[in-house]
């Protein structure tokens, strides 16, 4: 007979360094508020161009309002393509009655049409988010948390591996024991894109469309191709934050929604390891 | 689920998305807090102010000039002063220069053209988003200041306007550094002919690095003041008094 099985032993490993879980919270924050006034913002015109100027009879994105047998309809076109959004987008209820507006009331700050306010919460917590982010990349470079945890390893970058990773995650199965001391290459890419990628592109499409730091970087508007083509870079990197953030209140439920918020408040992260060697048993060789 | 019951859970759920929304509203409309959020627009001037007071705004060719551009705010001042001067094709009409100046003066429209002045094809961004692209000509802002002399104590300029919008008159207000800035200019030509009364005719302001609230059209007198405390709502324009920032750069 061999050894009892014993169960694997949990350990508390640590997980975030006091810089990441603030600058996290912070970042939760403000992204939070600069959405739903963002959203404000937009519906102010709610229509996106490319280039340098607005062709305003050729938006590829838009979401009006049209009246049709005494209502109001909302419809969203994509190029195109137009959809018949009423309630949602281009026309919804705002104090009980159906009216002309991009985003639901619901969905901004403030609730009812006020750009100028949306533009004070966007603003201030822009300078947040653009301060915190600051922070977490320089302490990110300095103290080696880009190149240990969020670069892939060679190992990880194998097509194989790859493979592997997106099938596990299909089927819901995570890494545990040893492997869940670190990131899988899935999460590494995640948070180095929205890190390294969709943060930096949200601050630098903001600032392209001050006309006063145009003036002062006017690479900026070189960069993204114009004022208008980066009011549209940042409506579709805010929706690919959206859609990270989506992904990763899932991804944070169905792998341990306990282990993974205390990680991120106290920097603890329960991993299972085998038990201790057990003491032999039988016939040495 | 019995109907009853449903309509009950649905009520329930109504009443508690309202009072959530008018709960954010308190907050998102305190006036405490909207103070508070208010400081970041100190940030965004200091950051002007400290690197870039004398950054010019970008020029484009005449091929990138909007086919068409969108007239915004008033486009037809219903002011009966406004509409005699517009009959008269402003014949009679005077730029009033008065306030803290050495040399208080009424410029008429053939003066003020006379005046050195500057072409630019810049981009007009809206605070709504939209962007279009226009040729002004006018006569630099900072010809009018040394002309008129300004007095030590001046800080700002008022511009007042013949528009009444939502039942106040428009105006803004420049600090020097802006009235000082070479692409500061009072237009009186757009896209190379004399501008239109949707564009505020006879004369509107061109300070290139700003928004459009900040471009005051059918500008009637300047005023050079220390203060603009006292003036309408106190907060600078106006669009300034109904809760948009001063700056208008961002």
């Amino acid at each position: 007979m061999g050894a009892p099985v014993s169960k694997p032993v949990k350990v508390l490993v640590s997980r975030h360094s006091r810089i990441v879980r603030i600058t996290h919270w912070v970042n939760a924050i403000a992204l939070f508020f600069l959405l739903l006034s963002g959203l404000q913002i937009f519906n102010a015109h709610p229509a996106l161009y490319w280039g340098q100027r607005s062709d305003f009879a050729h938006p590829w994105l838009l979401t009006g309002a049209y009246e049709a047998g005494g209502q109001l309809h909302g419809v969203t076109r994509i190029g195109d393509a137009a959809f018949d959004t009423t309630g949602f987008l281009g026309a919804s209820k705002e104090r009980g009655i159906v009216v002309a507006r991009g985003f639901p009331a619901w969905l901004t700050i403030p609730a009812q049409r006020y750009l100028a306010l949306g533009r004070r919460w966007h603003f201030f917590f822009a300078w947040l988010f653009a301060i915190n982010g600051a922070i977490l990349m320089a302490s990110a470079l300095i103290s080696g948390h880009l190149r240990r945890d969020l670069v892939p390893t060679g190992d990880q970058l194998r097509p194989t591996h790859v493979i592997a990773e997106v099938w596990h995650h299909l089927r819901l199965r995570f890494p545990k024991g040893e492997e869940a001391r670190r990131y899988n290459v899935l999460q590494k890419s995640a948070y180095l894109g929205v890190v390294a990628l969709l943060l930096p592109l949200m601050v630098l499409t903001g600032m392209t469309m001050s006309p006063s730091l145009d003036a002062m970087f006017p690479g900026l508007v070189d960069l993204f191709g114009g004022r208008q083509s980066a009011r549209s870079i940042h409506f579709i990197t805010a929706s690919l934050i959206v859609l990270f953030f989506a992904v990763h209140m899932a991804m944070v439920v169905l792998s341990g929604t306990w282990n993974n918020i205390r990680s991120m408040i106290t920097g603890r992260y329960a991993i299972e390891v085998p038990p201790p060697a057990a003491e032999p048993v039988g016939d040495a060789p | 689920m019995s109907l009853p019951r449903r309509a009950w859970l649905q009520g329930v759920g109504a009443s508690l998305a309202a009072a959530a929304l008018s709960g954010c509203n308190r907050v998102t409309e305190d006036p405490r807090i909207v103070k508070a959020l208010a400081s970041a627009e100190d940030l965004n001037r200091g950051v002007q102010r400290l690197f870039g007071r004398t950054a010019l705004a970008r020029e484009f060719g005449k091929a990138d000039i909007s086919p068409f551009f969108k007239p915004n705010g008033s486009i037809d001042p219903p002011d009966a002063d406004y509409k005699a001067h517009a009959a008269a094709g402003f014949a009679d009409w005077k730029l009033i220069v008065d306030g803290l100046v050495e040399r208080p003066l009424a410029l008429s429209l053939a003066e003020l053209r006379a005046l050195p002045a500057r072409t630019q094809i810049t981009r007009h961004d809206c605070v709504e988003g939209w962007s279009c692209i226009g040729e002004w000509t006018g006569a630099k802002m900072s010809a009018i200041a040394a002309l008129a002399g300004l007095k030590p104590a001046a800080k700002h300029i008022v511009l007042y306007c013949a528009d009444t919008l939502g039942g106040a008159k428009y105006y803004e207000t420049l600090d020097l550094v802006d009235v000082l800035h070479p692409q500061t200019i009072l237009a009186y030509d757009m896209n190379g002919a004399p501008l239109t009364t949707p564009h505020g005719a006879p004369i509107r302001l061109r300070a290139e690095r700003y928004l459009g609230y900040k471009q005051a059209k059918y500008v009637m007198r300047l005023e050079a003041v220390e203060s603009f405390a006292h003036i309408a709502g106190g907060q600078g324009g106006y669009w300034e008094d109904q809760g948009y920032d001063r700056f208008g750069g961002i």
